[in-house]
């Protein structure tokens, strides 16, 4: 029935086939090698060949092997038993491919993803003669904190009526559990898992909504000033070695969401580890269980085949949808998106398609925006809520955002991290610049005080660029001072000591409320005389609040410290709205730094990183994403 | 034409197209990647098939394709390029595709092909061993870990090779691979002199393709010193490949994405360069149950420019980078990645003195900065420069050669002379346990007077 071929030309992992019979787009091809059957895919096709991408090393191939063609598309298996596994890019668990083929990743050796031999508890939810549809749910057994949902397979079109369910009792994956009757009659058994193709979004939910509540990281710069939304979308370019795998690995650790699913796409295999190892060994302060079990990871690393690099951020995008189907916050970390299309690039260049710039496929936009598309905050048929939030790292080539992956994903993403390589070479982490970085997302501080914040950093660095010239001499003493606040806020909140298991964990109350101590800080007057007074005051006023920083939250300790700084501050400022009728906020704000903060805004552009409508954060801009 | 030899692989003597270094010809059943002997009178070559258009075979020739001819015989070998593996390759030197280079025998038995298959990421460890090399600048500040992959960014005409010289003595590894790319000869011979010296020579294996060799023949180089380095670390052994210039292997890639008319991705570099240098790179490995490699490789950056694609790809693989600028390691941008896997268990000062140095070094260069514009020099700028000075000729100068141990008593020596306790913002219990107490009278004396 499937159709058959011969290789007519190689290409690296490219291979060209003459075919007979009918084949479709994106289809899965075997090229029979000896013993060895090697997994390929339909990328083009074109009279009676077909091009298609080989998920291994094509070494020893000649034209003329034969190729079996499958009917089906690449797929990736759901059921219960995802959750704290490794898997490749293929969704192949590397655990298993280790324990049966050792040390190394053999071609053409593939093992099933779920586990075959594991029991579990299925309690029904539905009785005989319920009407299902695709997505409902015939039952749940437990899977680490969850009850996971068993759902009438999301490829199934129409109503259905349940004919058979099974009793609650223990099942594996591949015991039938339920027999359902479409419109016409037919019987259609249905076992605990399915298969989907990776490439396809999942789309059977009632509706679409504006992703409006904060996803909390616990990184105070992101949280505070660039937020992430539950079931939006944030990106993270920077040069290498500025910090994107360590702020993602932290955030991985420490977001609050049910799942976190880890694609690691064609970087380095030692980062995998790191966290392969210590996960099971992290308990997460919120559940009490080991990190690992609501962790899953892909990890199709840089030696790995670079055509399931391609494919591995969709088989990561899949798993995330089928949690988010059973009301779940799941969180997609993708390093390096950068990885994948220069994946897509390599594919690109063999099909010899006319290339965009730096040979990037012309379509690249277009496939970055429909990634990141398949992110969301959706309300399920049953009225749950369910998110899936992607988070991608770009690794632009000279550090320079001006590329086209950077400038593609700048485009639809709802927040932009943007680490500078002047950050972490001075070791200020995370790296995430607040010049240039935006957020379109609602966050629990107002936006006048984010606005707030922004001019005050702009200003400041003005001013320091400014004393770079003229000098401290040249410099007002009013100046001086916004300058030292900005460094202030930058040195005590901006940056966060990630290893830390205090300073690096910082909860929502917690950045609210030093938040609130931080505004006083800075929109208080300081009647200082000189500029050595003024710096003196901010350094100790820096190293008090660097041991509030040290300090977990709601201890004596913290108490302690924060009564010594705001007796400190009390000393030394004057409430700004003690002198004038004005609201403190506005006449700080209007008599330092509008004027210059408007002209800094004129000069930036979109290539700097910074939306056209960068002070435009309505919470209802946030639904225009999607 | 065709004849059939002995062993029933053909010979074919058509070749249809030579475009730079890559040949086409028109020959039956040939494995994708497999090597073909092209002879003509006076030259004889080795080539590597990169691409087939059913009987159109396209081979990229590893000794050029100057002077071959249409009518040249191309012999198909039924395999890809292998290396015999045993420990009779230790203390031997070959060329960049494997052939004798020192007139020794050549070697046929245990013939192993060059490995292409990934380590199983879940089959390795977090690495937790460091190298020690006895440069402070590498040990103190950016510790070389096992398993590591760490490249040294410099130009051409500082002493890299001199560096890689250094390590590969002082590292207590079990074997070194050496591959040179594109190396010219005294530097081959200087390496070479300088690991027999050193009484190293006899535990390396030496992969040498010199600048007067075929271009081509030298992208193999690091794939041949890898499948070694894997294989013995797969018996157990520490083993250390050290692969200089791999800048020059970059260009030869860029040569031949060009002659087969690959649309460059940036500035003439092929797409894939960073495939191609992770599949390399990342046969660093710590085996759970056997050795090690170990990479420390040389990536000199065309007009200094990090931002170069090769610097910038590699930066994006390797674990960090060693600056070297001006003959000696910068203290600023270097970085070894893994170095917080090794340092908190090497001795307790270890972490807080190297903060501390670098935190006080980056003052005295804005003491300097300040100093050339002409401002008045205060006390503390005084304190700075003295101690810059001290840094730089004690710890920072590449003839230093001391074990760890001994640059952290040195650098608490330094700081002695310099500060007082307090000044270095050193916790108390350390400065209760190391501070050199002579040296404080001392320091105490000379502010009296
Ligand atoms: N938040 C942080 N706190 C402390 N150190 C950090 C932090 N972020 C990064 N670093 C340091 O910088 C190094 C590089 O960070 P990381 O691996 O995240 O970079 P990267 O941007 O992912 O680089 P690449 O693009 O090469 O993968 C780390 O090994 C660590 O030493
Ligand atoms: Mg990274």
């Amino acid at each position: 029935m499937a159709a058959n071929g011969i290789i007519y030309g190689i290409n690296k992992n490219m291979i060209t086939v003459e075919f007979s019979g009918d084949i479709r787009q994106n289809e899965v091809a075997h090229v029979i090698l000896g013993d060895q059957r090697l997994k390929s895919e339909v990328v083009r096709i074109s009279g009676n060949l077909a091009d298609l991408q080989v998920f291994e090393d094509t070494k020893g191939l000649r034209s003329g092997d034969k190729v079996e063609f499958s009917g089906e598309l690449l797929t990736v298996q759901l059921g219960p038993g995802l959750l704290g596994q490794l898997f490749d890019g293929l969704q192949n668990p590397l655990h298993k491919l280790a324990e049966h083929y050792g040390q190394f990743l053999k071609r053409g050796k593939t093992v099933e993803a779920l586990p075959a031999e594991q029991l579990w508890q299925f309690s029904p939810v539905v009785e005989s003669g319920a009407m299902v549809r695709a997505g409902d749910s015939l039952g749940t057994v437990p899977e680490a904190l969850f009850e996971h949902r068993i759902m009438v397979p999301f490829g199934m079109e129409g109503n259905y009526e349940v004919v058979e369910i099974a009793a609650a009792a223990e099942y594996r994956v591949d015991d039938k559990i339920a027999v359902i009757k479409d419109g016409r009659g037919k019987l259609w058994p249905l076992r605990m898992n399915f298969f989907w193709p990776i490439r396809k979004p999942v789309n059977i939910y009632q509706e679409r909504l504006s992703p409006v509540e904060p996803l909390i990281t616990q990184i105070r710069i992101i949280d505070t000033m660039f937020p992430v939304a539950k079931g939006g979308t944030f990106c993270i370019p920077g040069p290498f070695g500025a910090g994107k795998t360590v702020l993602q690995q932290l955030t991985s650790r420490n977001a609050q969401v049910d799942i976190v699913i880890i694609a690691a796409c064609g970087e380095r295999a030692g980062e995998v580890v790191e966290t392969i190892r210590q996960f099971p060994q992290i308990t997460d302060p919120l559940t009490g269980r080991s990190l690992m079990e609501r962790t899953i990871i892909v990890g199709n690393t840089s030696s790995m085949p670079v055509a399931a690099r391609e494919s591995s951020v969709y088989t990561a995008v899949s798993m995330g949808e089928y949690y988010r189907q059973m009301g779940l916050d799941v969180l997609l970390l993708a390093d390096s998106t950068s990885r994948w299309a220069q994946a897509m690039r390599e594919r690109s260049g063999r099909l010899e398609e006319i290339p965009g710039e730096e040979a990037f496929p012309a379509y690249l936009e277009s496939i970055i925006a429909s990634f990141y598309e398949r992110a969301g905050l959706v309300r399920l048929r049953d009225g749950h809520v369910g998110s899936v939030t992607i988070g991608g790292t770009v690794s632009p080539a000279g550090g320079n955002f001006d590329e086209p992956v950077t400038q593609a994903t700048l485009k639809v993403v709802g927040a932009f991290h943007g680490l500078s390589r002047e950050r972490s070479d001075a070791r200020h982490y995370p790296a995430i610049d607040p010049l240039t970085s935006w957020s379109r997302y609602q966050s629990f501080i107002g936006s006048e005080q984010r606005e707030m914040i922004i001019k005050l950093l702009s200003r400041a660095n003005e001013i320091e660029q400014m004393m770079k010239v003229v000098g401290e001499e040249g410099t007002s003493n009013a100046d001086f001072i916004i300058y030292l606040k900005g460094l202030f806020f930058d040195s005590v909140f901006l940056q966060q000591n990630g290893f830390d298991p205090v300073d690096g964990v910082t909860s929502k109350e917690r950045q609210l409320h030093i938040f609130a101590l931080l505004e006083k800080i800075i929109t208080s007057f300081y009647p200082f005389n000189n500029k050595d007074e003024a710096r003196a005051f901010f350094q100790k006023l820096r190293l008090l609040f660097l041991n509030l920083n040290g300090a977990a939250w709601g201890t004596a300790e913290f108490t302690r410290h924060e009564e010594d700084l705001v007796r400190l501050l009390n000393k030394s400022s004057q409430s700004v709205d003690d002198e004038s009728g004005i609201p403190a906020r506005q006449a700080f704000m209007e008599q330092n730094m509008d004027s210059t903060f408007t002209r800094a805004k004129n000069t930036r552009t979109v290539k700097d990183g910074l939306p056209l409508h960068h002070d435009d954060y309505r919470g209802e801009d946030a639904g225009d994403l999607q | 034409m065709m004849i059939i030899e002995g062993k029933m692989r053909a010979i074919y003597n058509k070749i249809w197209r030579v475009s730079g270094n890559v040949i086409m010809v028109q020959a039956e059943g040939v494995g994708y990647g497999e090597l073909a002997m092209i002879s003509a009178p006076g030259v004889s070559t080795l080539a590597e098939v990169i691409k087939i258009e059913k009987d159109r075979i396209f081979l990229q020739v590893f000794g050029g394709s100057s002077g071959i001819s249409t009518g040249s015989e191309i012999r198909f070998l039924g395999h890809g390029l292998r290396v015999a593996f045993s420990e009779n390759l230790l203390g031997r030197i070959f060329n960049g595709i494997g052939e004798s280079r020192d007139k020794g025998p050549e070697f046929t038995d245990n013939l192993i092909e060059i490995s292409s298959e990934p380590v199983n990421p879940a089959r390795r460890v977090i690495p937790h061993r460091m190298i020690h090399t006895g440069i402070p600048m590498i040990d103190l500040f950016n510790s070389l870990v096992e398993s590591q992959k760490i490249s040294i960014f410099t130009t051409a005409g500082e002493p890299y090779n001199a560096l890689l010289a250094r390590v590969a003595l002082q590292a207590k590894v079990d074997i070194i691979l050496l591959g040179g790319m594109g190396v010219r000869f005294d530097d081959y011979l200087f390496l070479k002199n300088a690991l027999e010296e050193g009484g190293a020579l006899a535990k390396s294996i030496l992969f040498i393709h010199t600048a007067a060799d075929p271009v081509a023949e030298c992208l193999m180089v690091p794939d041949l010193c890898l499948t070694v380095a894997e294989r013995f670390a797969l018996e157990g052994k520490k083993v250390l490949v050290l692969l200089t210039d791999m800048t020059n292997f970059c260009d030869a890639l860029k040569e031949i994405a060009i002659s087969m008319e690959q649309v460059p991705a940036n500035r003439g570099y092929p797409g894939d360069l960073y495939s191609q240098l992770a599949a390399r790179y990342e046969k660093a490995v710590d085996f759970e149950e056997a050795g090690s490699v170990t990479i420390l490789s040389v990536t000199t950056m065309p007009g200094n420019d990090v931002t170069h694609p090769v610097p910038d790809n590699t930066g994006y693989i390797t674990e960090g980078q060693y600056y070297l600028n001006n003959g000696r390691i910068e203290p600023f941008g270097s970085l070894s990645r893994l170095k917080q896997l090794v340092n908190k268990d090497s001795r307790e000062d270890h972490r807080a003195i190297m903060d501390c140095l670098v935190h006080l070094y980056a003052d005295y260069q804005e003491t300097m900065e300040k100093k050339a514009m002409g401002f008045r020099m205060s006390a503390w700028d005084n304190k700075l420069l003295d101690y810059g000075a001290a840094f730089e000729r004690e710890l920072l100068d590449l003839t230093v050669n001391i074990p760890l141990s001994a640059a952290l008593d040195r650098s608490w020596q330094i700081l002695a002379a310099c500060f007082k306790p307090e000044e270095t913002g050193l916790h108390s219990e350390l400065l209760a346990k190391f501070w050199p107490r002579d040296n404080e009278k001392s320091k105490a004396d000379q502010d009296r007077a």
